[in-house]
């Protein structure tokens, strides 16, 4: 069974299927502090969206992905997945994967060991799962790292491990909680650009929790902008755009007015209060 | 400073530099000990102290020489008394550390019992233990397994809680088992904690030993350096006292040499703690 769901491509196992990947129905979220980190937060994801949730900190954007994630119970409402084999826990089987904002890295596992984690866990040997491990980081441009220690690797390069981690289990979703913060410029905008070639070339949905206005708008193709205390989602963007994501768009008229939209709507949310 | 701008200027590393470093970190303590030795024996030469008070280093060689039938086989009780509690210790340790971390509640009903064990003065249960345990081999190996046991414990308890959430939470998400996450996350993780562990431990479980020992008073065939050390004193032997002395430093050092090794070989290649800076 854990050998088929990572055999077959998971974008083409549901041919024609229009039903959504996975629904949040009325979540809430309290915390044991008292603290409403969620309020009734209703999100619908089509399967091949990318899914920016933009807001202030504060405003439950990684709380509603550790939700889907299914770390972590809510409160009330429930999570939805109409089109997976739910498993024994309330989980899709093997279909979703989740990259940190730190790379979390075991230290004492080389590159292929910390890739090889997810399917070890399924009970796949080293050398079964070899294949996979290898191609999934030759996604990541790592192969050639493969033996090498985490520590012996850039912020960037580890990051890119972290990134193959949660794609060789090949999933339907992948869920990413402010991945780049911590990376400078420069690897950041490369590491957009690789996630951007990942979700068109495999089909993955994306759900990608972010605080920058000018990344959202890069990468995705709905912002989910979301309000603070209590969190919730204060605007749902489509952002259809003529050109293909990349240099030329970056620099487009078009990429300046999603930015000054998605911008405008951020301030919105955050309704004038005085931020810190 | 030579090393450091020879690091940055020179693109080549100068081989023979790094030989005569090394040969000079063997050298200068040895020959410190060596010039201690000769001050040593000078002052009991000149001032002419008998040997039933302050023996020379030449005495006491001759001493462990003529007295290695006697000394010998008391050291390897010692030593193997040190190691067996030492690896029961660790073996206890870790599984009771394991044990306590399962619940919240099981760490709040028995770690204070942990405590009180350790800070209990061993010399002062020793007595006890004598009485209750079936021999004095025995007793002596409880009374160092209790020293050496706690360190490996409150280390590990420690290592094991220190576990990067976020890698918990991944394990989790990937439907890892309990016995998984202990497997092939905390225990890897409590690693280093674990070697910290084990030096101290190896170090008290020695000291414990001897201890114990002093304590016990046991004589005949079976008894370790430590009743081969009070026994030259009664018979005022200073320096086959010396000598025993000089062999329990030796098998310290032996530990520490050996659970260092362990430690380096166990993390150099992924810990921060085994690592040269080159900066």
């Amino acid at each position: 069974m854990t050998e088929q769901a990572i055999a077959s491509p998971p974008h083409a196992s549901h041919p024609g299927t229009r039903r959504p990947l996975v629904v949040m129905k009325s979540v809430s979220k309290v915390f044991s502090s008292g603290t409403v980190a969620l309020s009734d937060m209703s999100l619908t994801v089509e399967s091949g969206e990318f899914i920016s949730l933009l807001g202030p900190s504060g405003c439950g954007k990684s709380t509603a992905l550790r939700i889907i994630a299914g770390l972590g119970d809510t409160t009330t409402g429930s999570i939805d997945w109409p089109s997976s084999r739910i498993n024994s826990r309330g989980l899709p089987e093997g279909d979703i994967s989740f990259v940190f904002q730190e790379p979390t890295l075991m230290p004492w596992q080389t590159v292929f060991g910390n890739v090889h984690l997810p399917l070890k866990l399924r009970g796949v040997s080293k050398a079964a799962a070899r294949a996979d491990i290898m191609t999934a980081l030759e996604t990541v441009g790592l192969k050639d790292f493969a033996d090498a220690y985490p520590r012996e690797l850039s912020g960037g390069m580890k990051m890119r491990v972290s990134i193959a981690r949660a794609l060789v289990t090949r999933p339907k979703l992948l869920l990413m909680d402010e991945p780049f913060a911590a990376l400078d410029e420069i690897t950041r905008q490369k590491l957009n650009d690789d996630v951007l070639k990942l979700w068109r070339d495999t089909g993955i949905t994306v759900i990608f929790v972010t605080h920058s206005v000018f990344e959202s708008a890069y990468l995705s193709n709905r912002i989910v902008v979301m309000k603070a205390r209590p969190g919730r989602v204060h605007a749902d963007l489509p952002l259809v755009t003529s050109l293909e994501r990349g240099e030329l768009y970056r620099s487009s008229e078009e990429y300046r007015q999603a930015c000054e939209l998605v911008s405008k709507t951020l301030l919105d949310a955050m309704g004038g209060v005085e931020e810190h | 400073m030579s090393d450091v701008t020879a690091e940055t200027a020179i693109p080549v590393p100068p081989r023979p530099w790094k030989y005569r470093d090394t040969a000079l970190r063997i050298l200068i303590p040895i020959g410190v000990v060596i010039g201690l030795l000769i001050i040593w024996q000078a002052i009991v030469t000149i001032n002419e102290i008998p040997p039933y008070i302050l023996p020379g280093p030449v005495l006491v060689a001759k001493a462990l020489v003529r007295d290695w039938a006697t000394l010998f086989p008391a050291l390897l009780v010692t030593a193997q008394i040190t190691f067996i509690s030492l690896m029961l210790a660790l073996a206890g340790g870790v599984g009771f550390a394991v044990f306590l971390v399962q619940s919240r509640w099981i760490e709040t009903a028995f770690y204070p019992i942990a405590v009180i064990l350790q800070v209990t003065p061993i010399v002062a249960i020793s007595p006890l233990i004598l009485i209750y345990a079936p021999s004095t081999q025995v007793a002596l190996l409880i009374c160092a397994f209790l020293v050496a046991f706690f360190p490996i414990l409150s280390n590990m308890v420690q290592g094991l809680k220190s576990v990067d959430h976020n890698l918990l939470n991944l394990f989790d998400l990937y439907g890892a088992s309990r016995w998984q996450t202990l497997l092939y996350l905390k225990l890897p993780a409590s690693l280093p904690y674990f070697m910290t562990g084990l030096r101290i431990g190896g170090g008290l479980a020695l000291i414990a030993a001897v201890v114990a020992e002093f304590a016990a008073g046991s004589a005949g065939a079976g008894s370790g350096l430590a009743f081969r050390l009070l026994e030259a004193q009664f018979r005022l032997n200073i320096p086959r006292l010396f000598a025993a002395l000089l062999m329990l430093s030796v098998l310290g050092v032996l530990i520490f040499m050996l659970t260092s090794f362990i430690a380096w070989l166990s993390l150099h290649r992924w810990h921060e703690s085994s690592l040269k800076r080159e900066n």
